[in-house]
């Protein structure tokens, strides 16, 4: 097995099975007792077309969001942001939270195929709309051709940023850039990435562009 | 943040008499409109603004672009930053403002952000948004630590003794260039605003910004129609190449003939306490030749009743020079 072998594929368990399966017990626990109670019985419940949760506190409001083509019918408290919702009630975490104010696009998602910054959304904002997370891009088994190319192109070193970084670049394409790299740098300056892997993502993006 | 009541209005009269029961519409209110959200989640996670009922409009039907009878475009109050900017009649008769959109925020913000928020945008000053610090903005009477603090980024013109705030908004900055009108509809009918007239100095007032009341809601905003042959170009200054407020911006709209400048339409963005239109630097270059005695005299001119703040004294200069450069490139273009 080779970089250069056309049938290899990276081995590829997740971060979080690799540490609940290999990890010691108190890594497990760690990442059990990250995800929030609630979540876990969402996304106990997620091979259903509806999922339910969220906190049963007053003022919560019924919602039903339309996530990567299915419907999660969650009760919210009206301040939860998109974002929070997504990764805490509806359990999908590959949304990531970084800055929380609109500064640094980790929680970049689309809403009816554009691209938005969770973090400055309520959820309550897009009932009935058609929202995209990088969970409904693509599977491990059958990637996006973004994500494959992000990982062709090394385009990420911590990952953090990543998410928001292929949701961004996904919606790009479909919108008015030039075709030179300051074009696609100017476009995607919404997203920062702390390792600064940015030579990487633009060479990621433009080996889309040209194959496209 | 602050808990509040999400109510999601089904028409403008509807949002219009919700939105009346506000005892203000300025700083503090406790009815919002929630347009894109990109200014008001994030001050509404910082505590600085705290309404609540909040009113979603995103779905009232004021998204449209569309010609008016007298040649000029009216534009929807929720038309997104994006669908604005990459409009064919908006780049081909209207470029400084597709330039201006352009230039700010991101892709993302872009597509979330509405024309109506853009002109209602807040200020960055760093004291307005932290609720640990007073501010006469957000808290009448309680002192402006900006004008011996941090100010950097503030205010050369319109300050008073009472805030040095910035208005932040590329945007609108072509929009006093091109001589835009605001419609608004309120408790009291409609009327239409010049975009000059809009938004007032701070005075003794910081945290009266515009001259909307309870209840008005901004429906739509109109163009004048574009003047052929002029020449449009926005050049905004900033500490990083993308993703950053101006430390100084120009929006210059030109119409050259035979050499001589005939029109001129100049603002400023990232000086002024308010979108900064110049009618010095207007009549300086007007009937004037295209050069470079002309561009600089009007600089002089857009800058002359500057007061630096005590971090921001290169604004002055740098103000001068963009907009120097900017009549420079739009005349030669």
């Amino acid at each position: 097995m080779s970089d250069n072998d056309p049938k290899w594929r990276p081995p590829n368990p997740t971060r979080r099975k690799f540490l609940l399966t290999t990890g010691s017990g108190v890594a497990a626990s760690m990442v059990a007792g990250y995800v929030p109670a609630l979540a876990k019985d969402a996304a106990a419940k997620s091979n259903s077309a509806q999922t339910s949760g969220g906190p049963n506190i007053d003022g919560a409001v019924p919602i039903t969001l339309r996530i990567n083509g299915k419907e999660h019918s969650v009760r919210i408290d009206p301040r939860t942001t998109l974002l929070d919702c997504l990764r805490e009630t509806v359990a999908l975490t590959g949304t990531k939270k970084g800055c929380d104010h609109g500064q640094c696009g980790a929680c970049t998602v689309h809403v009816n195929g554009r691209r938005v910054l969770s973090c400055l959304n309520l959820a309550l904002m897009h009932d009935g709309e058609e929202i995209t997370t990088v969970e409904g891009l693509g599977t491990p088994d059958a990637m996006h051709p973004m994500q494959a190319s992000f990982l062709a192109c090394d385009a990420y070193q911590c990952g953090y940023c990543t998410s928001g970084q292929i949701m961004s670049a996904v919606a790009l394409l479909k919108e008015p850039c030039g075709p030179d790299d300051a074009s696609v740098k100017e476009l995607m300056s919404g997203n920062i990435c702390r390792c600064g892997a940015y030579a990487n993502i633009v060479a990621a993006i433009q080996q889309v562009r040209k194959n496209a | 943040m602050h808990i509040f009541e999400f109510i999601r209005p089904p028409d403008a009269a509807a949002a219009i008499a919700a939105a009346a029961q506000s005892k203000t519409a300025q700083q503090g209110a406790d009815v919002r409109f929630m347009g894109g959200g990109t200014t008001l989640i994030d001050l509404m996670k910082l505590n600085v603004e705290t309404p609540d009922r909040v009113l979603d409009i995103n779905r009232l039907p004021l998204d449209k672009i569309e010609a008016t009878p007298d040649g000029g475009l009216k534009i929807g109050a929720l038309v997104r930053n994006s669908d604005l900017a990459y409009h064919p009649k908006v780049q081909k008769d209207y470029l400084v403002l597709s330039q201006a959109i352009l230039n700010g925020a991101t892709a993302q913000i872009r597509n979330m952000a509405t024309v109506s928020g853009n002109v209602l945008q807040r200020t960055r000053c760093v004291y307005f948004r932290d609720t640990a610090m007073p501010c006469n903005k957000r808290e009448p009477g309680s002192g402006c630590p900006a004008i011996t603090g941090h100010n950097r980024t503030l205010a050369i013109l319109g300050a008073s003794d009472h805030c040095v705030a910035t208005n932040p908004s590329d945007m609108c900055v072509a929009m006093a260039a091109l001589e835009a009108t605001i419609h608004v509809q309120g408790p009291k009918g409609s009327w239409a605003i010049p975009f000059g007239d809009f938004h007032l100095l701070p005075g003794n007032t910081p945290h009266r910004e515009t001259v909307l009341g309870p209840g008005d809601l901004i429906t739509h905003v109109t163009l004048p129609a574009p003047v052929l042959g002029s020449k449009h170009l926005y050049l905004k200054l900033r500490d990083r190449a993308s993703y950053e407020f101006a430390l100084a911006s120009a929006a210059v709209v030109l119409t050259i003939a035979g050499g001589n400048i005939t029109r001129a339409r100049i603002a400023l963005g990232g000086v002024g306490t308010k979108p900064w239109r110049s009618p010095e630097a207007e009549a300086a270059l007007a009937g004037k030749p295209a050069n470079e005695v002309a561009f600089r005299s009007a600089a002089e001119a857009a800058l002359r009743n500057a007061k630096p703040q005590s971090e921001n004294k290169f604004k002055i200069e740098l103000a001068k020079r963009c907009l120097t450069h900017a009549l420079r490139t739009a005349a030669a273009s």
